[in-house]
């Protein structure tokens, strides 16, 4: 166990010394997607604690990303906050209004739920254009331009902070708690769980990433507009989640990268092919591997390392 | 008056699109507790299918009733083919699942078909008639026709067919249905078919109006999945009266409340989608659920 504890300590120094020598050698280029990766990796962190953690389904992380892109471009652009302190502002206005649609939402469960958060993701555009007044309505509200480098160290900084964070709630009381309810909620309450409490707070929690990860996109993009947070970026980010595994905090930075570079390198074949692959692959790893590249990799490894612990 | 008359017909004429729809997810819903999330983009596909047809010269009725065939084969198609391997995982799998083929869908029309926007013959002349001063659109009646035809029919065959009976028992207690010789799995297919065949009704009856394009039916979903909710998931009555209502409410809130510009239409369906949830989730016409621990 020791050793796989070491294990585990050089991977993690060794991934985050390799996102650092990435931020110096990378061109301006590949920093900009790198940027765009580390804010998916936050968005994906958050959405893994509220679907993967606790099982409460959620197809509307990317309406929760538009209120901290939105509270940057306000702060930034109209009332001339500096763009980078307005990053924890976005997190705690957006987890507060995780907070307070994780009110509601436990009343909802399953398939109501996951209506009841893609509803939320599909308003978020036309209430955008309905209050232009703050929003700008469709011409939305320009900010700076920055260099990739720019938007690669604050996405990744923030990455390690969501990192680090994800970690300290998941590993004590509250990540037993969440785990607790995902399995099932009976036995959570019997054992004392307070359910309300939970459910609302891992809305607020996965909420608050989403929010630092809509301030990065708004940063990165240089502007917002009601069509910068669409209604297939929620479903970009579940596909991200699923991908990578629910339930596991590695395998997100996967998730990532698949959701970042797939598009990319599919759009050779058609513009509309990302969608049909998105589509057959979230459909084809629920049948062949539901807990994602992580648990496939534990379900390879892990009787491989079985075997080397019985022979020694 | 005359403004008020004219807006209930034309609300009713919407709604008749959002009840088909709707009576798709129940259908789908009523049988397996899954919420299709795919419903608009399959009806999309089948929306197309019939431009296809139209544009290679078929008549308009030959189409029309060639997609309703060709709709139900699909459906069926993609329960057996796609949905039946995860007929016993959990919900939160199926949800992802229909949510990859709503995904694999768009791409797929966007692809075939182009994202431009096509324009798509009506049933329907588009002239106005005139009842007591009050001028009504032809189409608007002819849709609303359609669809109380549609849900008839439906009735008629739940009611009275043999089929229509036993799907009615596989939905009700799927264990006992199969005890008594019913083939559970093809009647849930046989639902699927069905349900296809509803959106393709509101795929054709929706096109003329707002014309076609990949993300045609994304809206229409929303309002169908709303109407579903306000009469309850578990009932078809539910689902058409539901979808009446809230075509009719959304028309006579644009035209009477100030503040409700049409980009809040959507987001009013919403609202009503989250009070429903909130406050009476088995909707107008459901029956309560009871969990057992």
């Amino acid at each position: 166990m020791k050793r796989a504890g070491l294990i585990k300590l050089v991977a993690i120094a060794g991934a985050a010394a390799l996102v650092v020598v990435l931020g110096f050698t990378m061109t301006d280029y590949h920093q900009y997607q790198g940027g765009i990766v580390g804010y998916y990796v936050i968005a994906i962190v958050g959405l893994n604690i509220l679907t993967g953690y606790t099982g409460q389904i959620s197809l509307g992380n990317g309406a929760f990303m538009a209120v901290g892109g939105y509270t940057t471009a306000i702060l930034a652009g109209h009332h001339g906050v500096g763009e980078l302190a307005t990053i924890p502002i976005a997190a705690l206005v957006a987890g507060f209004v995780g907070l307070l649609f994780g009110v509601p939402a436990l009343r909802l469960a399953g398939p109501y739920l996951a209506l009841a958060t893609f509803a939320i993701a599909v308003a978020v555009p036309s209430l955008a254009k309905r209050f232009d007044h703050f929003t700008g309505g469709s011409s939305g509200i320009t900010l700076p331009i920055h260099t990739g480098h720019y938007l690669y160290s604050a996405s990744w900084i923030c990455a390690g902070i969501g990192y680090l964070v994800a970690w300290l709630v998941l590993r004590g009381r509250v990540g037993r708690a969440f785990r607790a309810v995902r399995d099932s909620e009976v036995a959570a309450v019997s054992s004392g769980v307070n359910l309300a409490l939970y459910k609302t707070l891992a809305f607020g929690i996965s909420a608050a990433f989403a929010g630092v990860a809509g301030s990065l996109l708004a940063i990165g993009a240089g502007y917002t507009n009601p069509d910068t947070f669409p209604v297939t970026l929620s479903l970009w980010l579940l596909i991200g989640a699923v991908v990578g595994g629910l339930g596991s905090l590695w395998g997100v930075i996967f998730g990532a990268l698949f959701i970042e570079f797939l598009p990319i390198y599919a759009q050779n074949v058609s513009k509309q092919a990302p969608a049909v692959i998105y589509g057959l692959l979230l459909i084809a790893i629920m049948l062949v591997m539901p807990t994602g590249i992580v648990g496939l990799a534990r379900r390879v490894v892990a009787p491989l390392a079985n075997r080397g612990a019985g022979e020694g | 008056m005359q403004q008020f008359l004219q807006q209930v017909v034309s609300g009713l004429a919407s709604g008749g699109v959002y009840a088909s729809l709707a009576l798709a997810l129940v259908l789908i819903y009523r049988s397996t507790e899954v919420i299709n999330f795919a419903q608009g983009e399959m009806a999309t596909f089948t929306t197309y299918v019939a431009w296809q047809l139209i544009h290679w010269g078929v008549p308009f009725w030959a189409t029309f009733f060639l997609t309703l065939g060709f709709a139900f084969v699909f459906g069926v198609t993609i329960e057996r083919v796609v949905i039946r391997p995860f007929e016993h995982a959990p919900v939160l799998t199926v949800v992802i699942v229909t949510i990859g083929l709503l995904v694999m869908l768009n791409g797929l029309n966007g692809w075939i078909w182009t994202a431009e926007i096509k324009a798509f013959p009506s049933a329907f002349p588009t002239r106005p008639i005139n009842v007591g001063g009050v001028a009504f659109s032809l189409q608007d009646l002819g849709i609303i026709a359609v669809a109380l035809l549609a849900v008839f029919c439906l009735w008629l065959f739940f009611r009275f067919t043999k089929v229509g009976l036993a799907m009615r028992a596989a939905a009700v207690n799927p264990d006992s249905a199969r005890l008594t010789g019913i083939r559970v799995g093809w009647m849930l297919a046989l639902g699927w078919g069905l349900a296809s065949m509803l959106g393709a009704l509101s795929g054709l009856m929706i096109a003329p109006i707002v014309f076609l394009d990949p993300n045609m039916m994304q809206t229409v979903l929303i309002y169908a999945f709303a109407a579903a909710v306000l009469g309850g998931l578990e009932s078809p009555a539910g689902a058409v009266v539901g979808g009446l209502l809230i075509g009719v409410m959304l028309n006579l809130l644009g035209t009477y409340v100030h503040p409700i510009t049409p980009e809040l239409r959507l987001p009013m369906a919403l609202l009503v989608l989250l009070i429903v949830l909130l406050v009476k989730p088995s909707g107008l016409l459901g029956r309560a659920v009871v969990r057992k621990v």
